[in-house]
């Protein structure tokens, strides 16, 4: 027990370096337009609801409004939901040694699938129905990640760019489906769907407005799965073999080129839950201008990366970025939300810069201690070399 | 594979490819202006015949060529059925020569940020940062404008932040040798971050002023007069024509100088390259630098001269369409212009077809579509730069 926790311990060592120095850049940033970086951080953790627990306290003696915090709690968790499975969908692939910049494309062919599911076939029971719902969003994003794999296993082709590729023709596509002319269109003037049925949508489990949904359960499993697979199977056993060193993996009788496919499609599958959850759990509808190549992808890298590739560290990292989001959006004052987002875009951008910078300090340090002709196998969870 | 010895083609494959590719065109030009055929028939015949040859073609040798005359037949008929169904005088409007002029305008960013990322990627840096650098560029492109009132200031500006930004990518890159796919992801983000900071910091809501200086048109007192032909070039932005002047400049020092030798030495094989006394790090620093100020030139263009302001995330992508270029142009500075004029002519009208209002959501994601099938069919692994991509040990193991 004491060994997994220093384990762990020496695992979030560097994320946490890197996480403290991005806000300290941030704070920084925030002190260049003249505010106080400590009360606009604390007003950050307030927004996304962090004190909550500490309304438990006897007395209360922190003063924590616990309606507010609650909701703005509800709100922080409702963010992380997708952003755990868009860092899965990374980190699943990267343990492979594939970069999936797809998790755009795959996340919105999920969306579109549970959408049709739940409004097509509204005559099922609720249950039966969410089921298959959340299973189409699952198949819709494997396939659309499993395409990608197949063009480089089978073709060579590089998988960052086929999955850039895909991402627009997936954006185009929804933009034309749920378009003026598209067959997928509402019946008022807008460019919007109509709403799901609602008994095909997401039971509420926390919270009035918009509460936490049973996605969490999804997005909790799936790290729960993702963990397993590496522990437990075989076939995460050869995606990691794949991702160490795809020659050896061969030579040692392992079909990589089958392994690659599986491994984009596991990844496309987390992608695809994240917005079979986000349409049937948050938006219920799909509007044609919600269709954008770069966002909750590229999200996902960060927190794979921040997460170290690992299904825990994926819901850490996702934690903290649902947080940085939701807290930014109840800002106000000097520092209002609308200078709080793109700072916190920032933070992400420096955390992934200084996440690389570590894969770096890990490498040299490893180059000075053992400096064999061998090369060691990476830790878990650390990036695979170049694919 | 087989014993049997096949018959030889009577004529060669890639001439029956290059015919796949005209009879397709024909088949296209069938239905729009003049002839506007108002029936598919006779374009959809010519276009399964150059379908026919493409697949031939591809089958006996000529993969390239062949892959491309299926292309072109599959896009040539796509694009005359639609233009079949639409009205003549609709024809007229769309096919004029506005649309070539929007082309190059659509065609002129891809080309800056693609032949940027030529640089890079020559030199064995991939450089997917490219839509953060171009981003960067069109902030402090009217940032500086707006400052000194003056547009050269505003170029010059992107031109410093480009290549501030292609440094922090070399710096990570090349010398602490980070993954390059990181590296550029970080930038992406980076620069969605900063510059919309910026923008709602320094303009606040009203946006960048309206009465920036804009990047000039140039004029060409002949040429202007000539029917079409002057329509079309006669009055270009001046970056137009410098992303044009690009191309053959970046031929020429890729292709024709002694530096260029060395850049493509160190993106084939570097250590071959430090073997002969070449230093791999600068002349990556210099490629990856010089990518970042050719994407930001770029995004100057978008801001100062095609939409003449700064909105958040206003780059939509782009860097990443050049990066398609890029590879559709398979790491050649001539192929990626046609490429870029490809996406630009896409682009271009769809545009026009939805201020007709016809939806072209399909047809803007038609390009993507085909750089996959090129990407499949016949650029594969085989064309990249050798050493694309992979981080070098400077005097390593």
């Amino acid at each position: 027990m004491r060994a997994a926790i220093a384990r762990a311990a020496r695992a979030a060592r560097f994320p946490a370096i890197a996480v403290v120095l991005a806000f300290v850049v941030g704070g920084l940033v925030v002190l260049l337009t003249g505010n106080n970086p400590f009360s606009v951080y604390k007003q950050l953790i307030l927004g996304a609801g962090l004190d909550y627990p500490f309304h438990w306290l006897p007395g209360n003696p922190l003063g924590v409004d616990p309606d507010i915090a609650k909701f703005n709690l509800v709100a922080t968790i409702v963010a992380t939901t997708p952003l755990i499975l868009a860092g899965l969908c990374v980190a699943f692939a990267f343990r492979a040694g594939l970069f999936n910049i797809g998790g755009t494309g795959q996340f919105w062919v999920g969306g579109v699938t549970a959408f049709v599911i739940a409004d097509r076939l509204s005559g099922l029971p609720g249950p039966l129905l969410i089921l298959l719902a959340i299973a189409g969003a699952a198949l819709g994003g494997a396939v659309w990640g499993a395409i990608p794999g197949y063009f480089k296993a089978a073709r060579g082709a590089h998988e960052v760019i086929s999955t850039i590729m895909l991402n627009w023709v997936a954006v185009y596509l929804g933009q034309y489906l749920f378009g003026l002319d598209g067959p997928l269109k509402g019946p008022t003037e807008n460019p919007i769907s109509v709403d799901i049925p609602d008994r095909a949508k997401l039971p509420g489990i926390w919270g009035d407005v918009q509460p936490v949904h049973a996605g969490i359960f999804v997005a909790l499993g799936a790290a729960v799965a993702f963990s397993l697979i590496f522990r437990r199977t075989a076939f995460g056993y050869d995606v990691r073999a794949v991702g160490f060193n795809p020659e050896a993996a061969r030579a040692g009788g392992v079909r990589v080129g089958r392994i690659i496919v599986l491994a984009m499609a596991v990844s496309g599958l987390f992608a695809g839950l994240a917005g079979g959850g986000e349409v049937l759990g948050v938006n219920y509808h799909i509007a044609s201008n919600e269709f954008a190549p770069l966002q909750i992808g590229f999200v996902g890298i960060a927190v794979a990366l921040l997460g170290r590739n690992t299904a825990i560290g994926c819901v850490l990292a996702a934690f903290l970025f649902g947080a940085l989001q939701s807290g930014s959006n109840q800002l106000q004052g000097a520092f209002a939300s609308d200078l709080a987002v793109p700072l916190s875009q920032t933070v992400q951008g420096v955390i992934v810069l200084l996440v690389s910078a570590e894969l770096i300090g890990r490498k040299l340090t490893t180059r000075r201690v053992a400096r064999r002709p061998a090369e060691r196998l990476p830790d878990e969870g650390q990036a695979p070399a170049a694919p | 594979m087989t014993s049997v010895a096949l018959p030889r083609p009577m004529s060669s494959p890639k001439a029956v490819a290059w015919a796949g590719i005209v009879v397709a065109l024909v088949g296209l030009w069938l239905a729009l202006p003049p002839w506007t055929v108002r029936t598919p028939v006779p374009s959809l015949v010519l276009c399964l015949g150059a379908l026919g040859c493409g697949i031939h073609a591809a089958r006996s040798g000529a993969r390239q060529e062949g892959w491309w005359a299926i292309l072109a037949a599959v896009l040539a008929g796509l694009l005359a059925f639609q233009a079949t169904q639409a009205q003549v005088g609709t024809l007229d409007d769309i096919i004029s020569a506005g649309l070539f002029a929007a082309t190059l305008r659509w065609a002129t960013p891809l080309t800056f940020g693609a032949i940027g990322g030529l640089f890079s990627e020559r030199t064995g840096v991939v450089n997917i940062g490219l839509e953060g650098a171009m981003l960067f560029g069109a902030f402090f492109a009217v940032w500086g404008a707006a400052e000194t009132g003056n547009w050269f200031v505003g170029v010059l500006a992107a031109l410093a932040i480009g290549a501030l930004v292609g440094l922090l990518h070399a710096v990570f890159c090349v010398h602490l040798r980070a993954d390059q796919i990181v590296v550029g992801t970080a930038v992406n983000l980076l620069a969605l971050g900063v510059t919309s900071f910026l923008l709602r910091k320094i303009y606040g809501f009203s946006g960048t002023p309206a009465d920036l200086d804009q990047i000039p048109n140039v004029s060409i007192p002949l040429i202007r007069d000539i029917p079409f032909v002057g329509d079309v070039i006669g009055d270009m932005n001046l970056l137009i024509w410098v992303g044009l002047a690009t191309v053959p400049l970046a031929w020429l020092i890729i292709f024709r100088t002694p530096l260029g030798l060395r850049m493509r030495a160190v993106g084939e094989n570097p250590r071959a390259a430090e073997t002969v006394g070449i230093g791999v790090y600068l002349i990556r620093d210099l490629g990856v630098v010089v990518s970042g100020m050719l994407a930001a030139l770029g995004g100057a263009y978008l801001s100062l001269a095609f939409t003449g302001s700064f909105n958040e995330g206003m780059t939509a992508g782009r860097g990443f369409i050049a990066l398609a270029v890029l590879i559709l142009g398979k790491w050649r500075p001539f192929p990626i212009l046609a490429s870029a004029l490809l996406f630009g002519f896409a682009s271009a009208l769809a545009d026009r077809l939805s201020s007709v209002g016809i939806s072209a959501d399909l047809l803007k994601g038609l390009p993507y579509i085909v750089t996959l099938i090129a990407l499949v069919g016949f650029i594969g692994r085989s064309t990249a730069p050798a050493a694309d991509g992979k981080p070098y040990v400077r005097g390593g193991a």
